[in-house]
């Protein structure tokens, strides 16, 4: 399998497509680690444990305040073991809920052991769920246009996008922000209304 | 006014506004006066860990949240209590019943129905055994740890939620 983006790149062009008022939850592995490299803000909330949880964090946010548009960076490995997750965020239909999946194909942060999402079409899983809107992208136009499209939608959309396998560029500093600082700047922006 | 519903009401005084969880028949008075109606947010969580991430979120949105799960499902939660809501300090009350209760009870039950108060403690996670008679004093202690930003757990037993106050 051969994929054009890189994990970062893919990061980097989703980031920059985030709406400046929306609130991220990024999984734990290399996902968090990428995106806290590229872009930074007090809306990102960065789990670094509780694998497969992280639609579950922003399905909570979602439907605590329904105004707010909700990302969620995720990635295979994390998607597979919350898979349950997808039924529940699609029967709960938050609006303003955007879940982007970076797919390696790998649990890149414990050595690149392979998951089983080569195979199985995680955002098929979404679709069937009952997800507004599910998409696949394997290069950067198409990243681009599903990405246009998911932030368009009214109700939960999902976009997986392939990534080449592979860790973090050297260099890359883990997120040092404590977890008791995460959840306080996240919750002064929910309380503020900025970001 | 049942003693599920009484219960449900005096966590709606308190300000407890997100309910998520799994059923358990021992709390299903609980459950029905949830799904009647809450002036917060009741979700029905596909998996226990499921329901105490939502919770995280929705502390972090502003909301007093409620899981609610049967011992069966404390296992399955346990990852995302102590490397999210405890370490993240999102607290949250955790309504939890007791199946496998004093050794009597199906099989599936009977292991954890003797290792839960352990897990518990082990976990450093606060707890105390439900009755409706205390109802008001178990509260405040879970008030308090909420303030300390500390999830802690009310245990219920069979029998506290059947009949009629």
């Amino acid at each position: 399998m051969s994929a054009g983006l890189s994990r970062e790149q893919a990061i980097a062009i989703a980031a920059a497509a985030v709406p400046a008022e929306a609130v991220v939850v990024a999984a734990n592995g290399h996902v968090s680690r990428a995106l806290h490299a590229v872009a930074d803000r007090p809306a990102n909330f960065y789990m670094i444990g509780s694998m497969g949880l992280a639609p579950s964090i922003a399905l909570g946010i979602a439907l605590a305040r329904p105004e707010r548009l909700v990302v969620v960076f995720d990635g295979d490995g994390n998607v597979l073991m919350g898979a349950g997750s997808l039924a529940t965020v699609a029967a709960k239909r938050p609006r303003r809920f955007v879940h982007l999946c970076f797919d390696n194909e790998r649990h890149a942060s414990t050595g690149g052991q392979r998951t089983s999402s080569a195979v199985v079409p995680l955002e098929r899983l979404a679709e069937a769920a009952g997800y507004a809107f599910a998409a696949r992208a394997t290069d950067e136009g198409g990243f681009r246009a599903a990405l246009a499209r998911a932030f368009a939608t009214d109700g939960p959309a999902f976009v997986l996008v392939k990534v080449k396998p592979g860790g973090l560029p050297p260099g890359t500093a883990r997120v040092e922000i404590t977890p008791e600082e995460m959840t306080d700047r996240l919750r002064r922006v929910l309380a503020g209304g900025a970001t | 006014m049942t003693p599920g519903e009484d219960f449900v009401a005096r966590l709606e005084a308190r300000g407890f506004d997100f309910f998520t969880g799994v059923p358990c028949s021992l709390i299903a008075q609980v459950l029905s006066a949830l799904e009647r109606g809450v002036r917060g947010v009741y979700v029905e969580a596909v998996r226990e860990d499921e329901a105490v991430a939502q919770a995280a979120g929705a502390y972090m949105a502003g909301r007093k949240p409620v899981v609610l799960m049967q011992n069966s499902g404390l296992g399955n939660s346990l990852n995302a209590i102590v490397s999210l809501n405890q370490i993240y300090r999102q607290p949250f009350l955790l309504v939890v019943t007791w199946r496998g209760f004093e050794g009597k009870d199906a099989p599936e039950h009977l292991v954890m129905g003797e290792a839960m108060p352990a897990i518990l403690d082990a976990i450093r996670l606060p707890w105390e055994v439900y009755a409706h008679d205390r109802i008001d004093a178990a509260l405040d202690r879970v008030e308090a740890r909420f303030t300390e930003r500390r999830p802690s757990a009310l245990v219920i037993p069979p029998g506290v939620f059947e009949g009629h106050a």
